[in-house]
């Protein structure tokens, strides 16, 4: 238990101890992570808004550090850059690899959602065949101080997907921010040794009774106020077998292919590579974000495989929440909402989901009647 | 030597048709022999035979520019040669060149025509055979229409 | 989550290395197999053999010109000179098909489930090939007859577009005069010179199998190809399971990361590009997928 003396105490012990502190900040109307040093560089006092298609700030008229919900970006980029050298060209014959990123970093006010996903892309990157070392080495200096949730957006499900507003695992140190009549103050969790660590070098007093109890309602109203669903009991089978799904045609109707869900998604991994070179000749190959939207992406000789709008939105949905069960164990969903709230057309993955499961009615059926 | 009723049974067309059809067929047949590149037909003239091949290797060819000939199908053992006696005006559209040794049974198309107008039931059965043969052979041409190994242009 | 006994970013590199760095591989040979078709003979710089096996494909390319994966076409027996049959098709095709001797090209791999040829011991095998797809059934067709004796008949149709477009001609002429591998050509249309069949694969195919059963077939060719081919072996008797196919996608990394060449749940680059016909038939015909 520590107040808000206590938490730019954490801070400073951090960076004391050589992370670069990155945390949300307000930058150009949006909550965007970036480094930070001071407790002044939080959102403090800021509440968001987010609908299908609509992000907005406000001033929450609470004295909140993390009264909001996801930021704009996740924490994707910190772990897995939009863009990488891989391997540079020498004078000798053999490229030699780039040198691994291994900067340490402690992320602060990591959502539960967000943690999920990082645990997804840990099974993409780390836990197969062929693993990202860049991604491996930042995992491993990376120092996660989880937030709990207690204001979910309008377009959060979460708690569809497996989750919920506060982490069971995978954080070194959780706070609970607690704004009562005694003031504002965080109930502390530890997660690991090295998080324990950390918040021993910090005065803090143990939490009463009366305040775990108070941090346990935070994420239990927080999830009772999140109203969006998914179903995904066997949400799987049913989009396998809706693959000539009426409704693909409604969504390519609306779907710009912009890309946009792809790039705020806290799981989606796709990259292509390219050479670099500069006016000397060739320098390397580098790795960069790419998105199935792109038409290009599935491209062989002769065009592209996924050539419309639908073939290639159904791509997406069906990986997301079906695929990537038979390829990597889990949902590829943590239902974070962003791909909600980031589409500039508002399409909410929700609503589809629900129209795809029901299977469409056919010219026997109607005869039927 | 096989008699030619032997050989007629041994092919696909006429697997099972029974004692009394058969009889009626192999009147209208001949055995033949063509040796390397000489022709079963030739574009123009008139459909007025089919060939079964029994052994060997034929080629139908399509005439082009200048006389020039490209071979669009070969038809080898078990398999029919020629189809346009068939369909009026009963005319070739191909050369058919055995590019080996070829031995074939000869169906006389008029008298097999009269007797399968005599017994519509014998026509009918044939009918169908020959129909699934010229089925195969035009899905084959549609695929190959596709043009499967050539480099896709980009559309 | 910290650790503080981390290793150091050199240890770390070293113990897990980076899956995306290429290798210098000199251009040994090259021969010119059809008008856009080039087999070219590499071996690494450092002179280390690269074993693979038959069905396996690289991700190849000239530095400054990209990389593509090709299939190796050569005999696993002599990993020492891996053979790669290219097509040029785009930029980084052509610029590997216009390769001298000399050159040196960047590697990776060798990527993929292949053949697993050793599945017809035992039995029967057919190889059905079409077009550039005979490139990667070679290595399969080298592996069995250099163990002959643990197959039985073995079967080698191979359709082309054309006489001038068919590939290895001399080494096909070689296994045509073989007693113990039957070897059936055809070609989708041909001037008189040519002496032998006209038509799809499926027509010089054999007719009927002793013991179906006991047969595998290895079928490479575009994908109608491959699906007709496939399709007229199940209904001569063949198990989908013993007919296998090999798949090709969109493939930029070859190790199932970049997420381009994915057919459903299936990565062609790890789950394939060999796959049982009975996984992938209704995959195949999906519109878009």
């Amino acid at each position: 238990m520590f107040d808000v003396a206590g938490l730019q105490a954490l801070i400073d012990e951090l960076i004391r101890r050589g992370y670069t502190v990155v945390g949300p900040t307000v930058r150009e109307g949006g909550i965007v992570a970036a480094e930070i040093h001071s407790i002044d560089d939080l959102p403090r006092g800021v509440a968001d808004h987010q609908q299908p298609g609509e992000y907005r700030l406000s001033e929450s008229g609470a004295d909140e550090f993390f009264g909001f919900a996801s930021g704009a970006t996740s924490w994707k980029p910190v772990l897995f850059p939009p863009r990488r050298m891989l391997w540079r060209h020498t004078t000798a014959a053999a490229p030699v690899p780039e040198p691994l990123d291994d900067t340490p970093r402690a992320l602060l006010g990591v959502r539960a959602c967000d943690l999920r996903a990082i645990e997804v892309q840990d099974r993409v990157f780390a836990d197969r065949a062929f693993i990202d070392p860049d991604y491996v080495s930042r995992r491993r200096n990376t120092f996660i101080v989880a937030v709990t949730c207690g204001h979910p957006s309008q377009t959060c499900f979460c708690t569809s997907m497996g989750g919920g507003p506060k982490p069971s695992g995978g954080y070194d140190v959780l706070l609970t921010e607690l704004v009562d009549d005694e003031g504002r103050r965080f109930v502390v969790d530890t997660g690991t040794a090295a998080g324990a660590d950390v918040v021993a070098a910090i005065a803090s007093r143990p939490a009463s009774s009366a305040e775990r109890t108070a941090a346990d309602d935070v994420a239990e109203r927080a999830a009772a106020r999140i109203e969006r669903r998914v179903d995904t009991d066997g949400l799987r089978d049913r989009l396998y077998e809706a693959r000539e799904h009426p409704q693909w045609d409604d969504i390519a109707s609306r779907c710009l292919s912009c890309g946009n869900c792809t790039l705020v998604c806290p799981t989606c991994f796709c990259v292509t590579t390219n050479d670099v070179e500069d006016l000397a000749g060739p320098v390397g190959r580098e790795r960069v974000w790419d998105s199935c939207f792109v038409v290009e992406y599935s491209y062989i000789h002769g065009g592209p495989i996924r050539r419309s709008t639908q073939a290639r939105y159904r791509q997406w949905l069906t990986h997301k929440f079906a695929s990537w069960i038979d390829q990597f164990g889990t949902s590829g969903c943590v239902g974070c909402g962003r791909c909600v709230t980031w589409c500039p057309v508002g399409i909410d993955i929700t609503e589809e989901l629900a129209r795809l499961s029901v299977r469409p009615a056919t010219a026997s059926d109607k005869e039927g009647r | 030597m096989k008699d030619l009723t032997q050989l007629l049974s041994e092919q696909p067309i006429f697997s099972d048709l029974g004692n009394d059809m058969f009889a009626l067929v192999a009147g209208c047949a001949h055995n033949e022999h063509f040796g390397v590149d000489e022709y079963l037909f030739r574009t123009g003239e008139p459909a007025d035979r089919f060939f079964l091949v029994r052994r060997g290797l034929v080629a139908l060819e399509l005439v082009r520019t200048a006389g020039s000939r490209l071979i669009v199908d070969t038809v080898s053992t078990g398999e029919i040669a020629g189809l346009s006696w068939l369909v009026p005006p009963y005319r070739w559209n191909l050369d058919a060149r055995a590019v080996e040794e070829t031995s074939a049974v000869s169906i006389d198309a008029s008298c097999l025509r009269r007797k399968c107008d005599d017994e519509p039931r014998v026509g009918y059965v044939l009918l169908q055979r020959v129909s699934s043969a010229m089925y195969q052979r035009m899905h084959a041409a549609r695929v190959r229409m596709a043009d499967v190994y050539g480099v896709p242009a980009n559309d | 989550m910290t650790d503080t006994a981390a290793p150091t970013r050199t240890e770390l590199a070293r113990e897990l290395g980076e899956p995306m760095l290429p290798r210098p591989y000199v251009v040994q040979q090259t021969k010119r197999e059809t008008a856009d078709t080039a087999t070219l003979s590499l071996a690494s710089l450092d002179g280390v053999p690269t074993p693979f096996a038959p069905g396996q494909f690289t991700v190849v390319g000239r530095p400054g010109w990209g990389e593509v994966p090709i299939s190796i076409s050569g005999d696993p027996a002599h990993p020492d000179h891996l053979e790669h049959t290219v097509r040029a098709v785009g930029d980084a095709s052509r610029a590997l098909v216009s390769a001298r001797p000399g050159d040196t090209l960047l590697l990776r791999g060798p990527y993929g489930v292949g053949w697993d040829v050793a599945d017809g011991v035992g039995g029967n095998v057919v190889i059905v090939a079409g077009g550039i797809g005979l490139a990667p059934l070679r290595p399969a067709l080298l592996q069995i007859l250099a163990h002959r004796p643990r197959y039985r008949r073995v079967f080698l149709v191979y359709g082309a577009r054309a006489p001038h477009e068919m590939l290895f001609t001399r080494q096909l002429e070689h296994w045509r005069g073989r007693f113990d591998i039957e070897v059936a050509v055809t070609v989708d249309a041909a001037t008189p010179e040519w002496r032998g069949h006209v038509g799809l694969v499926t027509s010089v195919l054999p007719r009927s199998y002793l013991d179906p059963d006991a047969t595998l077939a290895l079928v490479c060719g575009p994908e109608i190809m491959m699906r007709i081919a496939a399709d007229a072996l199940v209904t001569a008797g063949l198990r989908p399971d013993r007919v296998k196919v090999s798949l090709e996608r969109s493939m930029k990394c070859g190790i199932g990361v970049c997420g381009h060449c994915q057919l459903r749940e299936l990565f062609v680059c790890l789950d394939g590009p060999v796959f049982r016909y009975d996984r992938v038939a209704a995959l195949m015909t999906a519109r878009e997928l």
